[in-house]
């Protein structure tokens, strides 16, 4: 490769890679928000990540909910993880699934002791693997080393032409080194599901895929609903796609020449190195939300009319092509790829920008979304509770 | 710059316009490789990153764009006009 990125990391006791060094207070429910925060308050350097849910879900949902806790605690941005549950078991549950890592974690419960005992408990622990924390020093790391993610958000023409094929090659060349990357959103992919089908590295992943994406399918039809109404969604309208079908095309763009080594189920770690998609919504903070469960360390969030997501544990990259929102939203804009509608830049010049950027933010620079507090921390929920 | 309008590939019916175009322009559109295809008369305002057809298109046919269709023609389609979801409609879900 030309580009010398230079990157730096903290390296896991388990040997993966991350690029932040957080530690995190995670509530495994909504009434535990106050006890995590209340941590995140008292003692510096420390992470809340509040969410609506935890009581009383039950099945695919309740174990998609766990699946997604543990799996943020586990991310290699999370130096050291606290657990606040209303009662102990579940909170146990989340706390050993953390612990297989190998990182230091806590479990606290509420019941039989209030908020007020908890806080002062948990924030003394806080303090405590904040301390630790930050003497962990960086060291150099290597480009195949990193797991990342990308999926695009209120995305107009200018993907499909410039940003998703730009972030295609930077897959290319990562996967070229031994990364390991995600992308996913399942409903958009209607209209080129044969392209990710047609793309898989064996026929076992072309049926799961399919398989996949027909489930999506059959659950649109089953609740009656017409999603055309929500894709493309307003945004997409106003920036010019007409249809699913033109999103989609656009959307697979991001896959680039490689193949797709595997299906993952929502907040799965993928088994190894390659292109793996994540069933997954295309709400954006809860796509991002799942990619960091599977363990993605940086993301690379394309847009075209301007979504402004970011997410507590990994940064948020953005990149668009868009000059109208370069103009007017450039707060928001890590990589400005409008050249490329100028033809002033090809699809090579646009992955060497984008890998500088992202060389940046894995050496510690925050993104635009870090910046300005952009925090999303959304669960997918897939059915009602009990 | 010199191009109007990109298009994805060749054989595409139509093409994205990448600054606001006002009806009466001339529209070079041209290929992500610098090809010019088509040299076309908007007849609507066209807005930045929505598309231009570069060909007539009949009622109910394909709407191609990334060589591929992205719909149906919901009513028959000049070339020069504005294409989106007032004349192109998704054969998905439907």
């Amino acid at each position: 490769m030309a580009q010398d990125l230079k990157l730096t990391g903290y390296r896991r006791e388990n040997g993966r890679v991350g690029v932040r060094n957080y530690v995190a207070v995670i509530p495994v429910d909504d009434i535990s928000n106050a006890a995590a925060e209340g941590v995140s308050y008292l003692i510096r350097d420390v992470m809340a990540l509040p969410h609506p849910y935890g009581r009383l879900q039950f099945g695919e949902d309740l174990e998609l909910t766990f699946d997604t806790l543990i799996g943020t605690g586990r991310n290699p941005n999370i130096a050291a993880a606290i657990v606040i549950g209303i009662e102990p078991k579940w909170t146990q549950r989340i706390a050993d699934g953390i612990a297989e890592t190998g990182k230091p974690v806590a479990a606290f419960s509420i019941e039989r002791y209030g908020d007020l005992k908890t806080i002062e408990a948990a924030s003394r622990k806080a303090k405590e693997f904040v301390q630790w924390a930050s003497e962990i020093p960086r060291e150099e790391i290597g480009l195949g080393e990193l797991m990342v993610s990308a999926k695009c958000g209120e995305s107009d023409t200018t993907l499909g032409l410039a940003s998703n094929p730009a972030i295609g090659r930077v897959f290319e060349r990562m996967l070229a080194e031994g990364a390991t990357a995600i992308f996913g959103e399942t409903s958009e992919t209607t209209g080129g599901e044969d392209i990710i089908a047609d793309n898989a590295i064996n026929d076992k992943v072309k049926q799961e895929f399919l398989k996949t994406f027909q489930d999506y399918q059959d659950f649109i039809v089953g609740t009656g609903a017409d999603l055309l109404g929500s894709q493309p969604t307003e945004g997409n309208i106003r920036g010019g796609l007409s249809t699913i079908e033109e999103k989609a095309l656009g959307n697979v763009e991001k896959m680039g020449r490689n193949k797709l080594t595997s299906v993952l189920k929502p907040a799965e770690a993928p088994a190894g190195p390659g292109l793996h998609f994540m069933d997954s919504s295309s709400a954006a903070a809860e796509m991002v939300t799942l990619a960091a469960a599977g363990g993605s360390v940086l993301h690379f969030f394309t847009t075209g009319q301007g979504n402004i997501i970011g997410n507590p544990i990994i940064p948020v990259m953005k990149v668009t092509a868009n000059p109208l929102t370069i103009e007017t939203m450039s707060e928001h804009v890590d990589v400005d790829l409008s050249a490329m509608l100028r033809l002033e830049m090809d699809l090579d010049e646009a992955a060497d920008s984008v890998l500088d950027v992202m060389a940046h933010t894995v050496r510690g620079k925050l993104t635009a979304a870090e910046a300005l507090r952009h925090n999303e921390f959304v669960l997918t929920k897939l059915y009602r509770s009990a | 710059m010199k191009h109007g309008a990109l298009m994805h590939n060749h054989d595409d019916d139509v093409a994205v316009v990448v600054q606001d175009v006002e009806h009466g322009t001339s529209v070079q559109a041209v290929t992500l490789e610098g090809d010019t295809i088509a040299t076309v008369t908007a007849v609507d305002d066209v807005p930045l990153g929505h598309k231009i057809a570069v060909r007539d298109v009949d009622q109910g046919k394909d709407v191609i764009k990334y060589g591929r269709s992205i719909g149906e023609a919901s009513e028959a389609i000049k070339a020069g006009a504005h294409v989106h979801t007032h004349n192109i409609k998704s054969k998905r879900w439907a």
